[in-house]
């Protein structure tokens, strides 16, 4: 059985958020638009995302990494979000394993939100029912698309391919064997809920922070002295 | 989690009337086996109507917690898998049998006792479902216990059997001591429950971590940006927002006011038996229970939190 799912790979990165920008853009004016926006030139700006950019410092300073953390639904294998919705709304295709809300059947009683461990679905404000990542369903298989871009938005945008789409039930796959061949694992596998999406760790690299330490050059120091 | 009161007032008031009508079918079983006297109908009645009462309270509340309440009629459709489909299919059901019970003593009929089983069938089952709903979402580890369970039901009998007492104080005085005395001893069970429940969530250790949740085993990994600086929904459904002393304090107050104070109230009754004690126990506990349920919500840890503890 198929089971779509993006791979990304953590390596490549930068945090730009183009991904974030493009899906947004796609999907407010796609089959599962408006994604809509509260007060977004004003004070507290607001809205509803498919995809979150994040960044995390890993490691005690001088000896840290900024990791950028893309974040989306993750179509589960196991999805615990589906099960509890009481209207059906929230269903997974059996045909290619993707996760989506039917937004004419949800109440928008926020219960499949609380049953996701990683916070990927969030309610629309304006239109009151719940959002989420659809694998750019409406996209993927437009035939009147060049073959090139029947891809979801953010995979298209992401300027240094940190996203890679793809079959991961497929060995002969590309995401099987980034998988495969760099490690990728699964968020939070405790709860057993086995994502479909993975992320390529990042591999250990030479430290920048160790050869500016190195050359005399450690902030912490003034004059060379460590400073108080 | 970030206690919403629309279901805070669901599931407090729908709990009153769930005890209330186990305690008029309790009073109706000891009657008929001569352990008390038989109260007039109109205990029924006002028992009854003020079940109803709560329960569709209850509902309307709870149709303020959805996006949509004009599209409510379709959670009934997943019953098969979803708690909360199955909550919204038994209280309906409930609210009938209630409704039937008062109205079996308000005409007389024999089968009342059978209508009284029903709806206490319905009233257990209905505790099931909606204790369900937290219990069965495994990564609040503070929910997933079935000291959830029992905390609904012992909750929800103690406030309706108390609301019975009162109601007796009004119209069947006789009645009233023995029931504010079970009110006394479910209380005092539910404050052994509630005890346990605080002692065991004290000691638990989140099983997610930001290691595990960006999959990074570093010890050390600071966010520096969640992805938008103004908040999303992820900030405001998930976090309460309050500090640590208040929600210290609203602990306390509901083991003061769901607890102690009613109990001393009840103890002061038996001797003393003025209803008008009764009736204080009765408001204080209520109070107590929006609290407990509040405090509920607020102590549940959502592992999604872990993405988002820096704005910037
Ligand atoms: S990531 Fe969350 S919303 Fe997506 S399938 Fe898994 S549990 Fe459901
Ligand atoms: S918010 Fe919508 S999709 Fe989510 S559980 Fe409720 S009805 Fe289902």
């Amino acid at each position: 059985m198929k089971q779509l799912a993006l791979v990304i790979d953590l390596n490549v990165c930068v945090g730009c958020h183009a991904c974030a920008t493009s899906c947004k853009e796609w999907n407010t004016g796609g089959a599962a638009g408006p994604l809509t926006d509260q007060n977004p030139y004003g004070k507290d700006p607001s809205g509803t995302f498919f995809n979150r950019v994040q960044t995390y410092e890993v490691g005690e300073f001088p000896a840290t990494e900024t990791v950028h953390f893309p974040k989306s639904c993750l179509h589960c294998e196991d999805p615990p979000c589906v099960p509890v919705c009481p209207t059906g709304a929230s269903y997974k295709r059996a045909e290619d394993g993707i996760v989506l809300v039917d937004y004419d059947k949800c109440i928008g009683c926020k219960y499949c939100a609380w049953a996701c461990p990683y916070g990927a679905r969030e309610i629309d404000e304006q239109q009151q029912v719940m959002k989420k990542c659809t694998l750019c369903v409406d996209r993927i298989y437009d035939t009147a698309l060049p073959e090139s871009e029947r891809k979801p938005a953010c995979v298209i945008a992401c300027p240094t391919s940190a996203r890679l789409f793809g079959d991961v039930h497929d060995p002969a796959s590309d995401v099987s064997k980034a998988i495969a061949e760099h490690g990728g694992y699964a968020l939070m596998p405790e709860w057993g809920t086995r994502p479909a999406n993975q992320y390529l760790p990042k591999q250990p690299k030479q430290s920048v922070a160790a050869a500016t330490v190195a050359r005399g050059m450690d902030p912490r120091t003034i004059d060379g002295a460590m400073k108080p | 989690m970030n206690p919403a009161w629309s279901v805070i007032l669901l599931t407090t008031l729908i709990g009153l009337g769930q005890g209330l009508l186990l305690a008029m079918f309790g009073v109706e079983v000891a009657s008929r086996l001569a352990l008390t006297g038989a109260p007039a109908a109109v205990f029924y009645l006002a028992g009854s109507a003020l079940s109803v009462l709560c329960l569709g309270g209850g509902l309307l509340a709870s149709f303020f917690h959805l996006g949509h309440p004009e599209r409510a009629w379709r959670a009934a459709a997943m019953w098969r898998t979803s708690w909360l489909s199955r909550e919204v299919i038994v209280l309906p059901a409930f609210i009938a049998a209630v409704t039937a019970y008062g109205a079996a003593h308000f005409y007389g009929w024999s089968c009342s006792l059978w209508i009284g089983a029903t709806a206490a069938l319905l009233a257990i089952a209905l505790f099931i479902c909606t204790a369900m709903i937290y219990i069965c979402l495994k990564f609040l580890q503070e929910w997933h216990t079935p000291l959830t369970l029992v905390n609904f039901i012992l909750l929800g009998c103690a406030s309706g059997l108390l609301a019975a007492a009162v109601l007796a104080g009004f119209v069947w005085p006789l009645l009233m001591p023995a029931l504010a005395l079970v009110a006394g001893i479910v209380t005092a069970a539910a404050a052994v429950t509630r005890g346990m429940t605080l002692a065991r969530n004290a000691l638990l250790r989140p099983a997610s971590t930001l290691q595990s949740a960006i999959g990074i085993s570093d010890p050390k990994i600071a966010q520096k940006a969640q992805g938008a600086m103004g908040g999303s929904f992820n900030t405001r459904e998930f976090f309460h927002r309050r500090t640590l002393q208040f929600v210290r304090s609203a602990k306390w107050f509901f083991l003061t006011a769901a607890f102690a104070l009613p109990l001393l109230l009840i103890a002061l009754s038996l001797t003393a038996a003025p209803p008008r004690l009764l009736t204080l126990a009765f408001a204080v506990q209520f109070a107590g229970l929006l609290a407990e349920r509040w405090f509920f919500f607020a102590q549940a840890r959502h592992p999604q939190n872990l993405y988002y503890q820096v704005i910037s």
